[in-house]
């Protein structure tokens, strides 16, 4: 909230018409912090839900939360931090950064960039409107049937759950096709693809996972919608079926998705590293193809999370053998950022110490991951604490630390103000030994014989002390989160004016005003280089003022009339009622209609 | 639309590009489903039972020769002709509603035959992926009457062959998927 | 920019602290790292392979990152650094250097995935496992046993677990016995090892089965051919005969069998007992009292833990499928001394 406040007091506008221009708006940067400040929240929802799981496990036998609250604990949790929380931050970067980076004035559906917005938004809620409901989903991040069918799970949770991810998938569906189209076609002039900034190569292999994983997800959680709402037959092993086809499609969609979570955030990481070692990425296109690569790779690792279910030894080789292979582009990327810190000047700026975090912890989640890419092994480590740890040093320790490198660094530019760089490191270290005391004893309490999932575990297992120290460190990130909200609160006021560039950067966005104005660019740029600030080869300057009159769309409600339509469908399903679900359909059609014969100039 | 684009190509087009590319995904994995599940179902009636091809081949025709029509109305509609546009789009529109007239009496036959969403595995299977296709031809059907009616509001000139376009690219992909699964579901049984 | 030691010391000490506690603590009775079988051991020095290795490349890679950091921090008044783009040679050094690694993890790893892909030499034990929401069911074929929660196996023969479910998706994991898999209805996987010493080794389930999940343990008792073969005989020994029994026993017989409304909250209705009763959902019971704990591994088995349970099932294990039917003191008093019999 505090990043929209310059632009809109100047206007000296009224609350009334300040909310309608939000609601209304296609700026990709408000969107951008809309999805930013939303995702944040829901962050914040994830992160109590992990206190109050470690606050539970904190002894044996404890009894502070039922096994029913526990069991709609850790699955919201899982399914807010991965579908609520990282994907939507990241969102928020491509949205804010991508267009500035590619010296574009928005993205190429600026519509369809609000409606995908809303609809996260109203697939969000509707997800944790289940707790109301006392429904909250409880069949687990990954749902799997027959625990998920109707037989099992009677209750409104699963169908919250199954409905939530649909509408979320919509959002995420919209807003692939929007940044992919944006990525190739709205580079300015000049901007070849191999001088994109890696953080934008890595959203846009991102947004390629998305719009091919995010359609197999659909696929699976209709055929599970279906079993519960209309009584077919895809997950029933009486009528033949097999369970292990949720497993196939669900992996199918869920390993690209990993890679969906922890991309931006390497993106982010090539960015913040040559900024704050004053030096050029070392072997960009190599860091890119890994990129790439991994993207590509990730399509053929999925039955790594079914070791476990017996596909027999040939399948559990190959998937072995090629889960093992992306730890070789994965490697590639960590030893090319060791070799741009290599000679250069490192500074430790804020942003730069989550940056290197990121590297120092996914070095270790990366490490787990090759323990359990091999099948044999993994037989004494899938579905216990120990992939609990994995999965945290990675999306914790990676993705989380690589998106809050992203806010530090990028805050200036959003914002036009620099974070404090004092609480900025009491908030990094905090967080950083927090985790390790967090996560680094769940590898022991795993490997000591305690499985995921559990809401209490027997004293006999002796695990008492690592529990008590593993969530001792989660209270300890949840302090750090505090500080950087104060820090949030802080830098509104006293933050230090930033000016265009702040941290002396390579990339396109650094040339502009910061903020930016709703236009960005006031004339489109002519890149000349992959780094046009620090080239030999300088590029025309950008003036102050736009020397002709800019062009630029006003806002639309469209978008979130028809984002509206999807929710009331949603909403119908749920209750079961066809013309709840109708009025929805209804209102769908209209705002499709009405925005796509609305004068809309892009 | 004339835009400066970094590849030449309508940011429009290209969006539709990828989001067929994200559909193939959707009925890879609907046609995956039902082809891993062939011959599972514990009892019948099985396709062998009940598919009729030599019906269904008809239909399928007349949605191929629907994208004979599509291509005409583009051709016609980027030439200005505005009788033929009209009349091409209208014919599109209507040979894909025949398809969904002959999906609806099959689906009809087959309820009454015993086979319905919920009665196997051949059944959910059939059902969802190919009620999936009938449901974009629907859509198609649809956007072409749209069109339809631009044409007949005057709004639809060579400016906007674009529109019939990426329409008819929806158009031809739809039919695609059809020849693909009419091989998977009907002919190799 | 002065260099922030204390909170480097702070994280490396915290690590310190829990490899200390993992050092000192124990017995940890549910470990991977302590196998047992065969089977357990063909995973453990894979893991110990990999884990070797691991350390390794952790070693020399963070110490690189702490190297550069220290040793190309900014100082005031330096020269702008090098423009150094890439080095093809070094690319290339650094896609292999983890390809070969990674194959002296490959090989061993697909070499142990056939070793344990659950075959077993002929004349091995055959025992059927049956994850039920939240208890196991063993059936042994060659005895006519049947019994839950508690898996007895003679040491040094080969033994094979054919798994699957009732109901939802089940994992039995003893890991000082070995690996887990999954147990999935209509499916059959399977486990084979011989274990090579005698004790009592504790699982639980793994896979993510419901309300109780976290209450569905299990016990592999380890036993010499003699102790095996007692018990087997003893398993497979009639049930106590009913002239046998006390005054009080014999009316927890007759609670047992009594048909109540609704017939679900009838034992007899899910428990069988061989001669009185053929009840499939729930634990066999013919011979309830020969195993040490009830409520799969939760709760000793004595007479005041089954009154427990008998009162409220849910209390103890939430959402048990056993229903609380509401007995009367005297009536918990007298099924218990009844199933205290059935030893």
């Amino acid at each position: 909230m505090a990043t929209a406040v310059a632009e809109v007091k100047a206007e000296k506008a009224s609350l009334g018409s300040t909310l309608w221009s939000w609601l209304t708006t296609t700026d990709h940067k408000r969107i951008g912090i809309l999805y930013g400040v939303t995702a944040f929240v829901f962050f914040l929802i994830g992160g109590l839900e992990a206190l109050i799981i470690r606050a539970q496990l904190a002894h044996s036998g404890n009894d502070l939360v039922s096994a029913e609250t526990f069991n709609q604990l850790f699955t919201m949790h899982g399914t807010t931090m991965i579908f609520l929380a990282v994907m939507p931050l990241s969102a928020a970067f491509f949205n804010y950064i991508v267009p500035l980076q590619i010296g574009a004035r928005d993205v190429a559906f600026p519509r369809l960039n609000a409606f995908s917005y809303w609809v996260f938004l109203f697939g969000g809620l509707l997800l944790n409107a289940s707790f109301l409901f006392g429904a909250a989903p409880d069949g687990g991040w990954f749902g799997y049937p027959n625990l998920t069918s109707k037989q099992y799970s009677p209750g409104l949770n699963i169908d919250f759950w199954v409905i939530g991810l649909q509408v979320l998938g919509i959002a995420s569906l919209a807003a692939g096709f929007n940044f992919v189209v944006t990525i190739i076609n709205l580079r300015a002039p000049g901007m070849r693809m191999m001088r994109l900034p890696v953080f934008t190569w890595m959203t846009l292999v991102t947004q390629f996972l998305v719009i091919t994983a995010f359609p197999v997800i659909t696929v699976a959680l209709v055929f599970l919608m279906f079993d519960r709402f209309f009584g077919t037959t895809f997950y029933s092993t009486a009528a033949g079926g097999d369970l292990l086809l949720w497993q196939h499609l669900f992996w199918l969609f869920g390993h690209p998705e990993v890679y969906i979570l922890i991309l931006p955030a390497m993106g982010i990481v090539s960015e913040v590293l040559p900024t704050f070692s004053r030096k050029p990425l070392f072997g960009y296109a190599v860091v890119v193809y890994s990129g790439l690569l991994i993207g590509v790779m990730g399509w053929g690792v999925w039955a790594h999370h079914m070791f476990a279910v017996g596909m027999g030894p040939i399948a559990d080789s190959v998937f072995s053998a090629t889960t093992m292979l992306i730890a070789i582009p994965t490697g590639v990327k960590i030893f090319n950022w060791l070799a741009t810190m290599w000679g250069g000047q490192v500074q430790f700026r804020t942003p730069m110490l989550f940056a290197l975090g990121f590297i120092a912890m996914f070095i270790i989640g990366g490490l787990s991951g090759v323990m359990h890419s091999s099948a044999a092994a993994d037989l004494q480590q899938t579905d216990t604490y120990f992939v609990v740890a994995h999965i945290h040093y990675v999306l914790f320790g990676g993705a989380i630390q690589g998106i809050f490198a992203g806010i530090y660094y990028w805050w200036p530019k959003i914002t036009g103000r620099l974070m404090n760089e004092k609480l900025g490191k009491w908030h990094f270290w905090l967080s950083f030994i927090g985790m390790n005391l967090a996560f680094f004893p769940m590898h022991f309490i795993g490997l000591l014989g305690m499985p995921r999932r559990i809401y209490t575990y027997s004293p006999e297992l002796g695990l008492d002390t690592l529990n008590l120290v593993s969530t001792v460190g989660a209270f300890l990130i949840g302090i750090s989160v505090l500080i950087f909200i104060y820090n949030v609160w802080w830098t509104r006021r006293h933050g230090e004016v930033a000016g265009n560039d702040p941290w002396r950067a390579a990339t396109l966005e650094w040339t502009i005003p910061s903020p930016p104005p709703p236009y960005n660019f006031s004339v489109i740029p002519e890149v000349v280089s992959r780094l046009p600030r620090w080239s030999v080869t300088q590029m025309k300057a950008i003036p102050e003022v736009p020397p002709e009159p800019i062009h630029l769309p006003g806002g639309s409600y469209w978008p979130v009339v028809t984002a509206f339509g999807i929710l009331v469908m949603a909403a119908g399903a749920l209750l079961h009622s066809l013309w709840v679900v109708l009025l929805g359909g209804a209102v769908l059609v209209v705002g499709i209609y009405a925005w796509a014969f609305e004068p809309f100039e892009v | 639309m004339t835009h400066y684009t970094a590849t030449g190509l309508d940011s429009r087009k290209l969006a539709f590009w990828a989001f067929i590319g994200s559909e193939c995904l959707l009925f890879g994995s609907l046609i995956s489903t039902y082809l891993v599940y062939k011959g599972r179902s514990v009892r019948g009636p099985t396709p062998q039972e009940i598919l009729n091809i030599p019906l269904t081949s008809v239909s399928t025709f007349v949605l191929l020769t629907s994208s004979l029509a599509m291509v005409l109305a583009l051709a016609a509609v980027a030439r200005g002709d505005k009788l033929w546009s009209r009349v091409w789009l209208f014919s599109t529109a209507f040979l894909g509603s025949i398809f969904l007239g002959f999906q609806a009496y099959e689906f009809t036959e087959f309820v009454h035959n015993g086979l319905t969403i919920t009665t196997n595995l051949f059944g959910s299977t059939f059902y969802t992926l190919t009620g999936t296709h009938g449901a974009h031809v629907a859509v198609g059907v649809i956007w072409l009457l749209t069109l339809l009616v631009r044409s007949f509001q005057g709004k639809l000139g060579p400016d906007k062959a674009l529109n019939v376009e990426i329409a008819g690219l929806y158009w031809h992909f739809v039919d695609v998927v059809w020849i693909v699964i009419f091989t998977v579901v009907y002919l190799i049984q | 920019m002065h260099f922030h030691r204390v909170p480097l010391v702070a994280a490396i000490g915290s690590i310190s602290l829990v490899l200390f506690l993992v050092a000192c603590g124990g017995p940890f009775p549910q470990s991977a790292l302590h196998p047992t079988s065969d089977f357990g051991y063909a995973l453990d020095d894979l893991f110990r392979t990999i884990f070797w290795l691991a350390l390794g490349v952790f070693v020399v890679v963070e110490s690189l990152l702490v190297y550069v950091i220290v040793r190309y921090r900014a100082r005031p008044g330096q020269p702008p650094p090098p423009r150094v783009h890439g080095n093809t040679l070094l690319e290339a050094a650094w896609t292999l250097a983890p390809a070969v690694i990674l194959m002296f993890v490959a090989v061993p790893t697909i070499q142990t995935v056939f070793r344990t892909d659950g075959s077993a030499p002929e004349g091995a034990l055959e025992i059927d496992v049956i994850g039920h929401q939240w208890w196991w069911e063993y059936r042994y074929p060659e005895y006519g046993i049947v019994t839950a929660n508690e898996l007895h196996v003679p040491r040094g023969r080969p033994v094979v677990l054919k798994l699957t479910s009732a109901d939802v998706i089940h994992s039995f994991w003893a890991p000082r016995i070995g690996g887990k898999r999954d147990a999935i209805q209509r499916r059959q996987n399977r486990l084979a090892f011989t274990a090579d010493s005698v004790g009592v080794f504790m699982g639980q389930c793994a896979e993510f089965c419901g309300e109780s999940h976290a209450r569905m343990g299990l016990r592999v008792l380890v036993q010499d051919s003699s102790d095996f073969a007692a018990w087997v005989a003893a398993q497979t020994a009639p049930p106590v005969p009913e002239d046998s029994l006390t005054e009080l026993e014999r009316r927890g017989l007759e609670e047992f069998r009594e048909i109540r409304d609704p017939a679900s909250n009838s034992c007899i209705a899910c428990h069988a007992v061989q001669g009185i009763s053929a009840g499939v959902l729930g634990p066999n019971l013919t011979h309830v009292a020969s195993r040490g704990t009830i409520a799969a591994g939760m709760l000793p088995n004595d007479s005041a833990n089954l009154a427990r349970w008998l009162r409220d099932p849910k209390a103890i294990k939430p959402g048990s499928k056993m229903p609380a039917i509401g007995l009367s003191t005297d009536e918990i008093e007298a099924l218990v001394a009844y199933l205290r019999r059935l030893r």
